[in-house]
């Protein structure tokens, strides 16, 4: 049973890997070609050699490091006050019935809202200070935050709640030690959805209002015509986004665990 | 302590936009420190009755009081013990049996001394910090009537609490509730389908009939428990071999078996 589990491992890392060293071939492969100019789609090797010069070499001011983890205070900023916010509204929504009605219309057409949409407003109020991007980021990370704890509220065991009704429990008391509780795992999904959306925005947010940060490499990458900051740019953002996706994800599978028994 | 006062209770539901009536016209009184126990078929509308006490739900007609007051709400002086234990899963079982207590904002001493006394009355002692899903079916049981009688509450209303159990485990619960009726007596409403288990526990027995739910009949069993001495056997089983326990339970099961061919017909 283990060595099968640990065989089936294996073959997901070699699968995994294949499917990596497939796409960089077909990469450098259409790169080689000629058909665009080589300048406007650089090989891999060029492209990981500006990714390394980056990490040493400040670009418009910082190292890559250094950018980055500017974005991902940002981010974290943000993240925070979505889930803050996000997460006891939502199991509020879902308890007060009334309430539900008065906003829930409201935050549905506020959701489809881009957050990019409210860039020239984050630079409007805050200019170029910390509040814009942070707002950006808040738009994007809030909605799933609400709608996953309204959901886990909405759909906790009747029979918990009567229970709880019966023995005089209130409503803070419901809602902070029946609802939020058994809402967990769905909470918990909903900040995966939400920690994706707020980096993806972060960085449409520091197209605009940031003099650092990964999305300021990039616009200044593309003012310069270098593709490569750019592509190096965009892989770093995508390997930070996998890394805050795979910690939430262990995080998820840890409770699951922890809560295999209930019910 | 208080008593339950059904009076010409009715209980309609709208399905489809056809009218149904759950309960109709039941009357009857759980009096002080009484035990009554409901039986009838499955959907005759006990459950109903008993959600109606708790203030879970509301007559159409007619009205339920507890104590000389209508009901408006669900309130911790009428604890429910529900059949599927209700249990908060991510509490343990200390946590659980506290979670009244601590909605009553009582202090935490007399929360502590009141929480052992029901561990060690429902025979939890050493299962304190274990989680509802660490236990059997009949221990999570001891711990949802530990909740409920923490509360010290004016009536308990049980809804079929051991209908989920085993055959033996229910026998020895059965004599625990016994027991704790004993030490604690409370106004209780007992809804069961088990005939056995009413005659066994109840004082009274109230025989509802096939939808809509009606009271076909209230058997006085007290009367005969006393008459006959059933209280000097110990064990479940010798009390249901006296000749007037079977005469009992045997005229209860013609009632209901009555029910049944008339509603077949």
């Amino acid at each position: 049973m283990r060595a099968n589990v640990a065989l089936r491992r294996r073959e997901f890392v070699v699968l995994s890997c294949a499917g990596l060293a497939a796409f960089f071939a077909i990469w450098a492969l259409a790169s080689m070609l000629g058909t665009t100019a080589r300048q406007f789609l650089p090989p891999p090797w060029v492209v990981a050699e500006k990714f390394v010069e980056l990490t040493h070499e400040p670009f418009s001011g910082f190292t890559l490091q250094h950018h980055l983890l500017s974005s991902f205070a940002r981010f974290g900023m943000g993240f925070t006050l979505a889930v803050l916010i996000g997460i006891p509204l939502g199991l509020i929504l879902g308890w007060f019935r009334w309430l539900d009605v008065i906003v829930s219309p409201l935050l549905d057409a506020l959701r489809f809202v881009a957050p990019i949409a409210w860039v020239p407003f984050a630079a409007l109020w805050f200019g170029t200070g910390i509040g814009g991007p942070v707002l950006v980021i808040f738009t994007g990370a809030f909605p799933p935050c609400v709608i996953n704890a309204y959901r886990g509220a909405r759909y906790v065991d009747q029979h918990l709640i009567e229970a709880a009704r019966t023995l005089g429990a209130r409503h803070w008391q419901i809602i902070s030690e029946v609802l939020l509780p058994a809402s967990v795992p769905s909470i918990v999904a909903g900040l995966r959805v939400s920690a994706g959306l707020g980096w993806q925005s972060l960085v449409g947010a520091e197209l605009i209002v940031a003099s650092s940060g990964i999305g300021y490499v990039l616009v200044k990458g593309q003012a310069s015509i270098s593709t490569s900051i750019v592509m190096s740019g965009m892989i770093a953002i995508g390997i930070v986004g996998f890394a805050i996706d795979a910690l939430l994800r262990r995080a998820e599978m840890h409770l699951q665990r922890r809560r295999g028994g209930d019910r | 302590m208080s008593n339950i006062i059904f009076d010409r209770v009715a209980r309609h539901f709208r399905r489809n936009g056809v009218d149904l009536a759950a309960v109709d016209g039941v009357s009857f009184e759980v009096r002080k420190s009484e035990f009554v126990a409901i039986v009838g078929p499955s959907g005759c509308g006990k459950t109903t009755c008993l959600r109606m006490a708790a203030g879970l739900d509301f007559p159409t007609a007619g009205s339920v009081t507890v104590g000389g007051k209508p009901v408006t709400g669900p309130g911790p002086d009428r604890s429910v013990v529900f059949q599927q234990f209700a249990l908060f899963p991510w509490k343990t079982v200390v946590e659980n049996i506290d979670f009244g207590l601590r909605a009553a904002r009582l202090p935490l001493t007399e929360r502590r001394e009141r929480v052992g006394r029901y561990v060690d009355l429902m025979g939890l002692k050493g299962h304190e910090s274990a989680f509802p899903h660490q236990l059997s079916g009949g221990m999570q049981q001891r711990v949802a009537i530990a909740r409920s009688y923490v509360l010290d509450p004016d009536v308990l209303l049980m809804d079929e609490p051991f209908g989920s159990l085993d055959a033996q485990t229910r026998v020895v619960m059965q004599e625990e509730l016994i027991k704790l009726a004993r030490v604690s007596p409370r106004t209780v409403l007992f809804i069961t389908h088990a005939v056995e288990e009413a005659v066994y526990l109840a004082d009274r027995v109230v025989v509802m009939t096939r939808r809509p739910g009606r009271i076909g009949e209230i058997i006085d069993v007290a009367k005969v428990r006393m008459d006959e001495h059933w209280d000097r056997h110990e064990r479940v089983e010798d009390v249901m071999d006296e000749a007037s326990f079977v005469h009992l339970r045997t005229h209860i099961w013609r009632l209901l078996r009555e029910q049944q061919s008339r509603n077949e017909q």
